[in-house]
């Protein structure tokens, strides 16, 4: 265990061909100004970038991954700044150039990639205006010449008919198409370093696939190398070959990507490899069903190859068949459309089991999970919970189906009421159902935080002062309360960095074991499929395309679509921590 | 392909990295609502201390005007020998053009100014904040109703439609009537404001969880809805009071507002502008003060949004 | 886009009507004789009394009066003033003025308040940026008569530079000061409008985009940050319009200018009620047409309006 090696000093010849890297930086400090003083993001962070290789910088959110990048180009907000160390750059220090030399770098020598499409690109300007005028800022091209090229530049990144489209906005665009365009803006200038941030985290994962292969082949072509910040280890194993971890703004870990993912030595990088989702990951197990002791689960995730099969095999406690869901759109003018968002989508969940529902985005997923809690209405075929029908479920019994069926929503900022105290929020239930006394209230909200472990003085706080993470595991808290049979978890872990992610997957396995509960848990990653489903059913545009149990569906997938979501997973098939 | 170039290897130091417990709470930092957040931050600030004292001052200058000055602002108090005389011992503002003290009658008529004020924006306020809820809220063809009416009176500028009302409606010229008319054509700015952070807050996670529970829709609505559409709906309150006390002046100078009896910074400017070239003095005492009154609550008002808006708060 | 038109222009139907409506029933629906509301303690003869009668018709139950009125409004007939000069004419001839004013105060209120703006937002903090937004302030805290009279007395009585009223054929170089008095509120408001607007496009993420596509400063500003910041600005002018007009009627009350604000001025001062209320009805119908105007604007301007997916 070669812990503690100190960085060899600048010689750029870290044995081999005497290659002067493109990239060299230098215990690089980054400080931003608050209303707390001067707060230090970054600090010490050296690493190096060889033309023709490509460089991963992964972390969680607070790393200082991004404000690494943005610092390099000078793109940082106007309270940041460089406070100390260098970044050479093909012999330049770029954070002493004079910003005439930067603005002439930046497009031209080094690109920059953007993580949102939607906010990154001007909504008052056409994409034709907007892809010009970065070529006119970066060569001598001007009118019909640039115009011309900006032709050429939508084309290359892949975008079909680029002719009209030039004319078109923003917001016509869908999500892929954007990301293209600012791509090919990237590239348009064909420059020698590529930064891209978070290039497809918004995407849906086969778009994603396509995209960053689409990139390979324009970096390849043209000699960039890419600079990726990224938190998918697997986007880094597969397309970078050096790879820096990141952790609370300083360096933890620097090499060979697959070496590092292969071989983690720092605790951190243990950590975050040992949580990391993939296709190799197994069924979470609990402590409870391996040795029969609860276990404390804010441990570290230990995805555990799984037991034999269970017993005999429970009935179904959520019955879905033919469930249609129409909605009429209004498409411009007085006309309405019918849209199907789900269509004659069935499936069985037994009682005290998983069934993951996945899906990219317009899978319709998500409405059938807004049915199944009787927020939106069923247009035709049944949904049963227990026997009884959901649809026509009696109106005076509606308050017991809300107690036995809770959800639990993906954006943690946005489900608990920021107004109200935790304690307060947890009680809501207890108090709409007319349960207990102030004071057994109060107790009941001390269990549920033990239960989701979280100390007890959190009931007095306020949802601002917490975390994603910890948010979450609130709103499963207070999704308990009422002791519910069925919990629907829609991207319920979706917005959680991976670490804190592991965590709350453990709890919910936990939770399941203890109590006995049913998930409905609706996700567009397969990877986190595969620890915590014992079924799938993968859905697109409405309709199922395949189901069966998880062993099956990622061992034996029967249909092409499924094959491709499994094969567009990033760094699919690589052996984390092997 | 790139070269076969050897990568080194680096980990840092443990001592360096200490890897903290993953995702727990900081039990050493006090609880705060939203609420505790913004006035931690307004207290910081000079600005709100000024602003508050100001508005003390004025409100209790406003309820007793007799703790500042001995003298009426007028009848027994004037004497028309002393017309447009200037400042003297006792008198620092000096004289109008009946002869009586500039001084207590700015004291005095903060009182007419503050009640306008006060009491077409709280109608206003109330009958905006109610209105733009339930049409936000609830939606659809309620919502398509009241918004086309709320466009009606919106289409009335406020002073245009105040001097329609003044001139011509026989229900005599007072602070209350006044007032009303001036909350009449203000609620619809009110309800449009409300109206928009209501849509926006009805679409957030807690507010379907709430439903999910069981919670009925009215109960979504008063509990969580209007508490979190609260912030916007203050600002323009405090915003309103200082234009409404200046459509006050704005009516009395023209002479649809208050009646010439009363005592009001209005009137007094009004009056002020035949004597303007021997006294200018009288113009600049009412209009000053209620520069400072009307500044005073602009600024608050400022204040008060600049601490519930976490985007502005990170950028100061 | 053509959607987005028939839709407005639809919404305005019933508001047109609606305010219209409101305005007659504020005069002639309320308890008592509208004569005596109309001109107070100043009854003119009875020769004109009977003439009012008669335009207003109102032997006639409210409503029929009522569509009678809006009838003549779209015939371009206003009734009478109490002159017995018919209130078009009144109009046609004090239009073109109030129009040059209002012209003058939206130029200096745009150009200044923008640029000024643009310029504080762009430098949040220090001493010029928050000397800025007090002037603001204090432009909307100050009634715009008493700015008014200030710029008269200074202006006109102790520095000579204008005259202290404007001539009846107002001229635009005499317009100068009072369309700078009528323009002092709405000037402040954008000014604060589109340094808050400029202040949070600064860090937006298309900014950034813009910078490191390899962008010089002044075009990330002119183009990108500029541009979009003046969207809410443009809606602002909408409601704007209606302060402009309040404002008018006091600035050229105060400056004797012969324009729609000094005719609706004197009216109220010497107890005229029908002209008060035709000009003020014609006044309303200008609001929502410069309204529907400005959303077209709006959808001019922004792109994700026209183009809604």
């Amino acid at each position: 265990m070669t812990q503690g090696t100190t960085m060899t000093q600048p010689s750029g010849i870290p044995g081999g061909t005497g290659e002067t890297p493109l990239l060299q930086v230098r215990d690089l400090e980054v400080t931003f100004k608050t209303v707390n003083g001067d707060v230090p993001a970054v600090r010490g962070v050296s690493f190096d970038l060889f033309p023709g290789e490509n460089l991963a910088i992964v972390g969680e959110s607070g790393s200082g991954k991004s404000t690494t990048a943005t610092a390099i180009l000078d793109l940082l907000a106007s309270n940041g700044r460089v406070s100390g160390g260098s970044a050479l750059f093909d012999g330049k220090d770029l954070t002493k150039v004079s910003r005439k030399e930067m603005v002439r770098i930046r497009g031209r020598e080094i690109g920059y990639v953007p993580q949102d499409p939607m906010s990154n690109l001007n909504p008052v300007w056409n994409i034709g205006f907007q892809v010009r005028e970065t070529i006119e800022a970066n060569s001598d091209l001007r009118g019909k010449a640039a115009k011309a090229r900006a032709v050429e530049v939508l084309e290359e990144a892949g975008l079909t008919d680029p002719g009209s489209r030039m004319r078109q906005y923003p917001n016509q665009f869908s999500g892929g198409m954007r990301q293209r365009v600012l791509i090919g803006i990237g590239m348009s200038a064909r420059p020698k370093l590529l930064v891209a941030d978070e290039p497809t985290s918004a995407l849906d994962v086969t778009v994603q696939r396509r995209i960053l292969d689409h990139l390979a082949t324009l970096t390849s072509e043209y000699g960039t190398s890419v600079m990726f910040i990224t938190h998918d280890l697997g986007l880094a194993a597969e397309r970078a070959e050096r790879l820096v971890v990141m952790y609370k703004g300083q360096v933890v870990e620097y090499g060979d990507s697959k070496e590092i993912l292969a071989d983690p030595r720092h605790p951190y990088t243990q950590r975050l490899v040992a949580a990391a989702p993939s296709l190799a990951s197994r069924r979470i197990q609990t402590q409870v069903e391996k040795s029969g002791v609860a276990a404390d689960p804010l441990g570290d995730v230990e995805p555990v190859v799984q037991a034999a099969e269970a017993e005999a095999k429970p009935e179904a406690l959520i019955k879905v068949t033919g469930v249609t869901k129409v909605y009429d759109i209004r498409t411009g003018g007085l006309k309405k459309t019918p849209f199907k968002a789900v269509d004659n989508v069935s499936f069985e969940v037994p009682k005290g089991t998983t069934m993951a529902i996945v899906g990219e985005s317009g899978s319709g997923k998500s409405t059938i999970a807004k049915m199944f809690l009787k927020l939106e209405d069923i247009t035709s075929g049944t949904m049963t919970f227990d026997g009884q029908d959901v649809g026509s479920w009696p109106r005076r019994k509606l308050l017991e189906f809300r107690r036995r069926v809770q959800p639990v929503f993906q954006d943690p900022y946005g489900t608990l009421d920021p107004m109200r105290s935790i304690g307060t929020s947890i009680a809501e239930p207890l108090v709409t159902h007319g349960i207990g006394t102030k004071a057994s209230r109060q107790k009941t909200v001390r269990e549920l935080l033990d239960q989701v472990s979280l100390p007890s003085s959190t009931a007095n706080r306020y949802p601002g002062e917490l975390s994603g993470g910890q948010r979450q595991r609130i709103a499963i808290a207070r999704a308990l309360a009422l002791k519910p049979d069925v919990l629907v978890l829609d991207e319920a872990v979706s917005a959680l960095d991976v670490l804190v992610q592991g965590q709350v997957l453990n709890l919910l396995a936990e939770l399941q074991s203890e109590l006995g509960l049913t998930y409905l848990f609706i996700t567009h990653d397969l990877a986190v499929v595969r620890m915590v489903a014992d079924h799938v059913t993968v859905m697109r545009q409405g309709q199922v395309v395949e189901a069966a149990s998880t062993d099956e569906v990622f061992e034996n997938p029967k249909e092409q679509y499924t094959r491709d979501l499994l094969e567009a997973i990033p760094g699919g098939d690589f052996v984390f921590g092997a | 392909m790139p070269s076969n170039r050897h990568i080194e290897r680096y980990v840092a130091p443990i001592e360096e990295t200490p890897v903290a417990a993953v995702d727990a709470v900081d039990e050493t930092q006090k609880a705060s609502s939203v609420w505790l957040d913004a006035w931690k931050d307004m207290r910081g600030r000079w600005l709100t201390w000024v602003c508050l004292v100001l508005i003390v001052v004025i409100v209790v200058v406003a309820l007793v005007p007799g703790l500042f000055t001995g003298m009426n602002p007028a009848g027994s108090s004037c004497n028309l020998g002393k017309s447009l005389d200037p400042p003297s011992a006792g008198h620092p503002f000096g004289f109008n053009k009946q002869g009586c003290d500039v001084y207590t009658r700015i004291l005095y008529g903060t009182r007419s100014s503050l009640i306008v004020g006060l009491v077409a924006t709280v109608l206003a306020t109330l009958i905006g904040a109610v209105i733009g809820a339930i049409a936000g809220y609830y939606g659809g063809w309620l919502d398509s109703v009241v918004s086309r009416l709320g466009d009606i009176f919106f289409a009335i500028p406020t002073v245009l439609g105040a001097i329609v009302v003044m001139q011509v409606v026989p229900w005599g010229r007072n602070a209350i009537t006044l007032a009303i008319t001036l909350a009449v054509f203000g609620w619809p700015q009110v309800a449009r404001i409300m109206r928009g952070a209501v849509l926006s807050s009805k679409q957030a996670d807690f507010v379907t969880a709430s439903t999910a529970l069981g919670v009925s829709r009215g109960r979504n609505l008063l509990r969580h809805v209007v508490p979190n559409s609260l912030a916007p709906v203050i600002v323009i309150a405090t915003v309103s009071l200082g234009t409404f006390i200046v459509a006050e002046a704005t009516l009395s100078f023209l002479g649809v507002g208050l009646p010439p009896e009363t005592v009001s910074w209005g009137v007094d400017i009004s009056d002020a502008q035949a004597v303007i070239r021997v006294a200018p003095n009288l113009l600049f005492y009412p209009a000053a003060a209620l520069a400072v009154t009307v500044l005073s609550f602009l600024l608050l008002g400022d204040v008060v949004r600049d601490a519930l808006d976490p985007k502005a708060r990170a950028r100061r | 886009m053509l959607w987005y038109i028939g839709r407005r222009l639809l919404q305005l139907i019933p508001v047109f009507f609606g305010a219209t409506l409101l305005i007659y029933l504020m005069v002639f629906a309320m308890p008592g004789d509208p004569i005596a509301a109309l001109f107070g303690d100043h009854p003119p003869a009875p020769a004109v009394i009977e003439q009012i009668r008669h335009e207003y018709h109102l032997d006639q139950p409210v409503i029929v009066q009522y569509l009678l009125w809006i009838g003549g409004v779209f015939k371009g007939d206003f009734g009478t003033t109490f002159t017995g000069q018919p209130v078009s004419a009144a109009m046609a001839q004090a239009f073109p003025i109030t129009a040059r004013l209002a012209v003058l105060a939206l130029l200096f209120e745009g150009v200044i308040g923008i640029l000024v703006g643009l310029w504080a937002g762009l430098r949040k903090g220090g001493i010029l940026d928050n000397g800025a937004l007090f002037v603001s302030l204090l432009l909307i805290s100050v009634p715009t008569f008493v700015i008014g009279f200030v710029a008269q007395y200074l202006f006109g009585i102790k520095w000579h530079i204008i005259r202290t009223t404007v001539s009846s054929a107002a001229p635009w170089d005499e317009l100068i000061v009072p369309a700078l008095v009528l323009a002092s509120v709405s000037l402040a408001n954008i000014l604060r409008l589109t340094r808050a607007s400029v202040a949070e496009n600064v860090g937006a993420d298309f900014v950034r985009t813009a910078t490191a596509k390899g962008l010089g400063r002044r075009r990330v500003i002119g183009v990108h940050i500029l541009r979009n910041s003046l969207i809410p600005v443009v809606t602002y002018l909408g409601t704007d319009l209606g302060n402009l007009m309040v404002g008018a009627i006091v600035t050229e009350g105060i400056f004797n200018i012969h324009g729609v604000g000094g005719t609706v001025y004197r009216a109220v001062q010497t107890g005229d009620g029908p002209t008060v209320v035709s000009f003020v009805a014609i006044m309303v119908i200008i609001f929502m047409l410069a309204n529907l105007l400005v959303d077209l604007l709006y959808a001019v301007l922004d792109p994700r309006i026209r183009y809604a997916k």
